[in-house]
């Protein structure tokens, strides 16, 4: 596999730039910008200093020793983004993004967000930075999402519910859009996933390769070698492609991402973008989708709001369709008995996304050798979702 | 029946070529309130002085417009509209007698799962003369402006005031007419249009080969006699789509579709008073 993206944004026939003229300028200022950061080692020694002093990093990659010895079979790691300052990965592309915006001039800037945590890290950032924040949020998951809206103004956001479509995660990346669209001048969109046009999907990754370079050194001192199997769960797609790209060139680990299947595949209520979708253009690049047969994107459904999301990563359309990594489906019921068992086995509340990709690990553990390594991306905490999950296990 | 639709060649070229004044360019959204009313709007809106009709195919995820047009795009999805019956319904229109150049307006994603190919088929049978894809920029046209070529419908391209130096890239390939974003934003309608829109307007013009239209935000006869004297064309969208909406219970009724269609007509040539 050949260095992607190329330079007009493409991994293979996915990626792009499907974007209004009016923001096209924008991004190719961006795109700039983000190498020139890129390659100055003052802007690099600036990011590590706030990952180590301010995020906490490096997150600890853990011997789940438990969970290993109840499921009696691989031996499982967790890599512990859940300690992350804010509770998941998504801070580590937020402090990158913030100061790109900072260093671009940009004293505002904008976010999307579905389970609130890509909207609590950009608050933050905001705070830490001194920049003004607004966060674009859908009705339904400030519904679900209570807590992490009120941490949000506490930290000083304006958090701006969006009454559109189905009032999720997609709506509000439409309606942060639109706001860019509007303020393009003195406006940078922090995008919190892989996903919209480029160079967004390759910056966000490079943000977020941090999860997969820290696994791969501390797996080489923990054990000696690579491991055999890497789990991540997939939304958009941010910790899986920070966790998988530094891994792609060692074929002999396999990935896997795991989506989220609702009440299952065959059901109306899910977003198993690729169990169900087909390439398509949703919120500016080529990628796999769910959508109607007229093109129109159609409502996805987890009991998870992170995961909530219609389309996926350009970059990981890439890797399924080159079969470097494969995809598979989680129902909410399996996430919700892999979130109980982590709980009770490693002491360890996993964020309802996170628990995904553990039961991802329940199936596959079991059947493989003691010495099969798998680490699994624990992406993000689950404190913002016990309430939730109070709901559903005393219905 | 078998329905004959004339096969048209370069209309909007000729309208723009036959012109005296700047054309008027109505935007409505197929299937809002009805299929049929759509069909009836264009007619009246031909008879009050249209001089090409932009057809919105609606769309779930409209990243380029503003309340109106997604409040409009949300009511024609429910009523079943899909790419294919706003082709069709250009079509129907064509049966009733509509002359003037159609253009139909449509997000990528549907042109791409009806398959661009097939989509340019059926225009050219069903009598539409252009095709605008806003979230298609220069950069990504590439197939779709090889088969505009080939059936010749021109791709309409857009420049904004942020094009800046990508304004003679973008002119360099134009067909049709370049559709000039008169400010930053999505569609909707504006109290004031950005002080900078007259010199943004000279500089597409130096450029291009092709007529220019502006639009976005043009809601008012003095607007249009403000841009008037800079463009080839004015696009009216939002405000027309809200006159519309007011008037959809009259329109979707038998015994009052009438009175809907005049107002419709009424508040058109109350806007064009604006270029006389």
């Amino acid at each position: 596999m050949g260095i992607v993206p190329d330079q007009y944004g493409r991994f293979g026939q996915f990626g792009g730039k499907y974007v209004p003229e009016t923001l096209m300028n924008a991004i190719e200022e961006l795109e700039i910008a983000f190498h020139e950061a890129k390659e100055d080692p003052k802007f690099q020694a600036e990011l590590e200093s706030l990952y180590k002093y301010y995020s906490g990093r490096a997150t600890p990659l853990y011997f789940a020793e438990n969970l290993t010895r109840h499921l009696g079979g691989a031996k499982i790691y967790l890599k512990r983004e859940d300690l992350n300052h804010t509770g998941a990965h998504k801070l580590n592309n937020a402090l990158a993004q913030g100061l790109l915006a900072k260093r671009m001039g940009k004293k505002k800037i904008i976010a999307e967000t579905g389970a609130g945590q890509h909207g609590v890290a950009s608050a933050t950032v905001a705070a830490k930075l001194g920049l003004e924040c607004k966060v674009f949020m859908g009705e339904e998951d400030i519904r679900r999402q209570q807590l992490n809206v009120f941490r949000m103004q506490l930290l000083g956001a304006e958090v701006i519910p969006v009454h559109s479509g189905t009032k999720t995660l997609k709506d509000a990346t439409n309606e942060a859009i639109r706001y860019w669209v509007s303020h393009v001048d003195d406006t940078f969109y922090l995008i919190g996933s892989v996903v919209g046009p480029h160079p967004y999907p390759m910056m966000v990754r490079d943000f977020q390769r941090i999860i997969g370079d820290e696994t791969k050194a501390q797996i080489l001192e923990q054990e000696g070698r690579l491991p055999d199997t890497v789990v991540a769960c997939v939304g958009g797609g941010s910790n899986a492609m920070g966790m998988f790209y530094p891994f792609i060139q060692d074929h002999d680990v396999q990935l896997i991402g795991v989506e989220a299947a609702g009440h299952g595949v065959d059901t109306d209520m899910h977003a198993a973008t690729f169990a169900k979708g087909k390439k398509g253009v949703i919120h500016g690049a080529l990628t796999y989708l769910l959508q109607d047969e007229w093109g129109q994107i159609t409502e996805p459904y987890s009991i998870s709001a992170g995961l909530d999301y219609p389309g996926v990563g350009p970059e990981h359309a890439y890797l399924k369709e080159s079969g470097r990594a494969s995809y598979h489906p989680i129902t909410d019921q399996e996430a919700l008995e892999a979130l109980q068992l982590l709980c009770t086995t490693e002491g360890i509340i996993p964020a309802l996304e996170s628990a995904h990709a553990v039961a991802e690990v329940l199936k596959l553990a079991p059947s493989l050798p003691s010495d099969h390594l798998l680490v699994v991306c624990l992406s993000g905490r689950g404190d913002k979702d016990v309430e939730a999950i109070q709901g559903y296990l005393t219905k | 029946m078998i329905s004959v639709i004339a096969v048209r060649e370069q209309e909007i070229e000729k309208k723009f070529q036959s012109r005296t004044t700047p054309l008027f360019i109505p935007f409505i959204t197929a299937g809002d309130p009805s299929l049929e009313a759509t069909v009836k709007i264009a007619l009246a809106l031909e008879q009050a002085g249209a001089d090409i009709l932009e057809l919105g195919v609606p769309y779930s995820d409209p990243l380029a417009d503003g309340p109106t047009i997604q409040g409009a795009s949300a009511r024609a999805l429910r009523n079943g509209v899909n790419i294919e019956t706003c082709v069709r319904l250009a079509g129907q229109m064509r049966e009733q007698g509509l002359t003037i150049p159609v253009i139909l307006f449509t997000y990528y994603n549907p042109v791409l799962q009806y398959g661009i190919e097939s989509l340019f088929q059926l225009m050219r049978k069903q009598g539409v003369d252009g095709i605008l894809i806003p979230d298609l920029p220069v950069e990504e046209s590439g197939e779709v402006i090889a088969l505009s070529k080939q059936y010749s419908i021109p791709l309409i391209s857009l420049v904004a005031p942020t094009s800046k130096q990508r304004i003679r890239k973008i002119a360099e390939q134009a067909e049709g007419f370049i559709y000039c974003v008169s400010s930053l934003g999505v569609t909707g309608t504006r109290n004031q249009l950005s002080d900078g829109v007259e010199d943004f307007l000279k500089e597409v013009r130096a450029n291009s080969k092709v007529p220019i239209a502006v639009g976005f935000g043009i809601s008012t006869p003095e607007q249009m006699q403000q841009l008037a004297p800079f463009a080839d064309g004015l696009i009216v969208g939002s405000a027309l789509v809200k006159t519309i909406e007011a008037n959809s219970e009259l329109l979707q009724n038998a015994d009052t579709a009438e009175k809907g269609l005049e107002n419709i007509k009424r508040f058109v040539q109350n806007l064009k008073c604006g270029v006389r």
